[in-house]
């Protein structure tokens, strides 16, 4: 190939990276065009390939993989702690629900119940990051429609959360918290009044968005009938989380399959009307209220006692002992380098992350390296399924459709 | 309720079933790849397992049939899970498509295509989900080195 002026190009073209689903003998009067997989306007990188007729979308095929790093290759040549920073790029927007997700799963496996210290904090701090990513979600979603001050009232908050989350856990965003069997830390002095603080301030910001967008005009004409699911379709699916709770079905694993501490806690599932664009901002909007309610919950209910429990067999020795006594020390040493002693066997562990189900389900074989760890991560199943809410709607509304779903690409491409 | 409903699953399931048993709260039924159509078709209309979770492949390099093939299901009524095994040989690694059954399947399916080499039987589209067209392999296999690169782009000298 020559261009124009008879130069090379330095590049050799390469072969397209997708097979379009479409034929492609072009129909009369239909256009095709291809939306990323980098567009401005999406967030997550993925590929919407559309045929249009007129402005209407006719059909779609949706490429994601742009992000996919191997996660579940790469696992299989480490231990089962060393996992824990890989599970936390998964959902990066809220990395605490990966933690606690997997470490419950190599939990079950090895027969360890946490204690009801560890349980109680788990569970607060996996509302607080539901918190995190529902606000980041919106925040991002109305400002792909125009609305700059909501946008920055959310991202105000939210950065309040992170530099919190940052004074326990030492990082902002992928926080390797979470340990099996426990915690990596305790709660430092005064972390619970400034939680309380942000809390009212959240609540602040956020009710000021609600005025900002529940009765806007413009917001209600982009939102309000656009990317429609039913909950027939969505289950049809395998949709989960707060798109399956937007078409009106109250299916929530916090209540249908109670883990951590959610038994013990108070709290409603909202649910929307019909699935449109306008029910997941709003569902998301309420658990947001829920969320805090039950993190209220737990601060009130929050047990005393250790956060780790005393089992050799995974959580490490205390560093002082590791110093002055042998049995410590080469206890740490085998934990360090051959792993932690998980029996040979498999386990599926779900829990409601803020997409939906997020499922681990591994295989051991008995060693301190896993056989397999395969993600189950909703929103691979929503990008399997989104074409259903696209098909049929107008190309601008791809924009605040797709921002609905969520799409998250650490945990879809994996 | 969940106990109730697995003795149940297995005394009418009986005939297909190899080997059942709970592990972790979740039913686990082994059986043999060609009944697995039919007693998913069951599993859903007669239980109301109406969402497909999940299909991936565990590779055993060292048995025989290599693969074994897992589903994982969900009830939305009965919020119980139930676990699908079936055995693959590598020589034919094939199995019968849930597509008809559930529209999850077709990416699900996609992704266990890609990484493991399952031909699932039925299945209009199993192009790559997560690699790209033309990659060689299929990654996830044990035999696959984990530092092999393909790269689309030549990498610069």
């Amino acid at each position: 190939m020559t261009a124009p002026g008879g130069i090379k190009p330095a590049v050799k073209p390469f072969p397209n990276p997708v097979r379009s689903d479409f034929d492609l003998v072009q129909t009369e009067g239909r256009v095709y065009v291809n939306i990323g997989p980098s567009h401005p306007a999406t967030h997550g990188t993925v590929q919407i390939i559309a045929e249009l007729d007129g402005e209407r979308v006719v059909r779609t095929d949706v490429h994601p993989g742009y992000l996919h790093r191997g996660f579940e290759k790469e696992c299989e040549s480490h231990t089962w702690h060393n996992l824990i920073p890989y599970v936390d790029r998964l959902n990066y927007v809220s990395a605490l629900i990966n933690d606690f997700a997997y470490c419950e799963a190599v939990e079950k496996l090895m027969g360890v119940e946490i204690t009801p210290r560890c349980r109680y904090l788990r569970t607060l701090l996996s509302e607080y990051s539901r918190i995190i990513d529902h606000i980041t979600c919106i925040a991002a979603g109305v400002m792909e429609i125009g609305a700059m001050t909501a946008f920055l009232y959310l991202m105000t908050i939210r950065d309040y959360m992170y530099e919190h989350l940052a004074n326990l856990t030492g990082a902002r965003v992928t926080y390797s918290y979470g340990r099996i069997g426990g915690l990596a830390a305790d709660l430092p002095e005064g972390w619970l009044a400034r939680l309380e603080e942000i809390l009212v301030q959240q609540e602040e910001f956020v009710g000021r968005v609600h005025g900002l967008m529940d009765r806007n005009r413009i917001f209600i004409d982009r939102m309000r009938n656009v990317g429609c699911l039913s909950t027939a379709d969505a289950i049809d699916y395998g949709f989960t989380g707060p798109i399956l709770r937007s078409t009106g079905a109250a299916r929530d694993l916090r209540k249908d399959t109670p883990y951590l501490a959610y038994a013990d806690l108070d709290f409603d599932v909202p649910v929307g009307i019909k699935g449109d664009n306008y029910d997941r901002y709003y569902v998301r909007m309420r658990e947001i209220d829920e969320s805090v309610y039950m993190i209220r919950q737990c601060v009130d209910a929050l047990p005393g006692g250790p956060i780790n429990v005393d089992d050799r067999r995974c959580v490490l020795p205390p560093k002082h002992l590791v110093y002055t006594e042998i049995e410590s020390l080469i206890n740490h040493f085998k934990l360090i380098m051959d792993g932690p002693d998980v029996p040979a066997g498999d386990v599926y562990s779900a829990h409601e992350a803020s997409n939906g189900e997020l499922g681990f389900y591994l295989v051991s074989n008995g060693k301190g390296v896993p056989h397999k760890v395969h993600v189950r991560s909703p929103s691979f199943a929503h990008i399997g399924g989104v074409h259903k809410m696209l098909d049929g709607y107008q190309l601008a509304d791809i924009i605040p459709t797709f921002g609905s779903i969520n799409m998250i690409g650490g945990e879809c491409d994996r | 309720v969940a106990q109730n409903l697995f003795d149940l699953l297995q005394a009418q399931l009986a005939q297909s079933i190899r080997q059942a048993s709970v592990a972790h709260g979740v039913l686990v039924l082994e059986l043999a790849a060609a009944d697995i159509p039919g007693v998913v078709g069951r599993l859903k209309a007669e239980f109301q397992f109406d969402m497909f979770l999940d299909v991936t492949a565990v590779d055993w390099p060292d048995q025989h049939p290599r693969f074994e093939v897992v589903y994982h299901f969900y009830s939305t009524q009965h919020h119980v899970r139930v676990r699908l095994k079936t055995r693959v040989a590598q020589a034919d690694p094939t199995v019968d498509t849930l597509v008809p059954l559930y529209g999850s399947a077709r990416y699900m399916e996609r992704e266990c295509h890609e990484m493991y080499g399952i031909a699932f039987r039925g299945n209009a589209d199993l192009r790559p989900a997560l690699l790209y067209e033309g990659f060689k392999g299929h990654p996830l296999r044990k035999d696959y080195p984990k530092l092999g690169e393909q790269p689309l782009v030549e990498y610069r000298k």
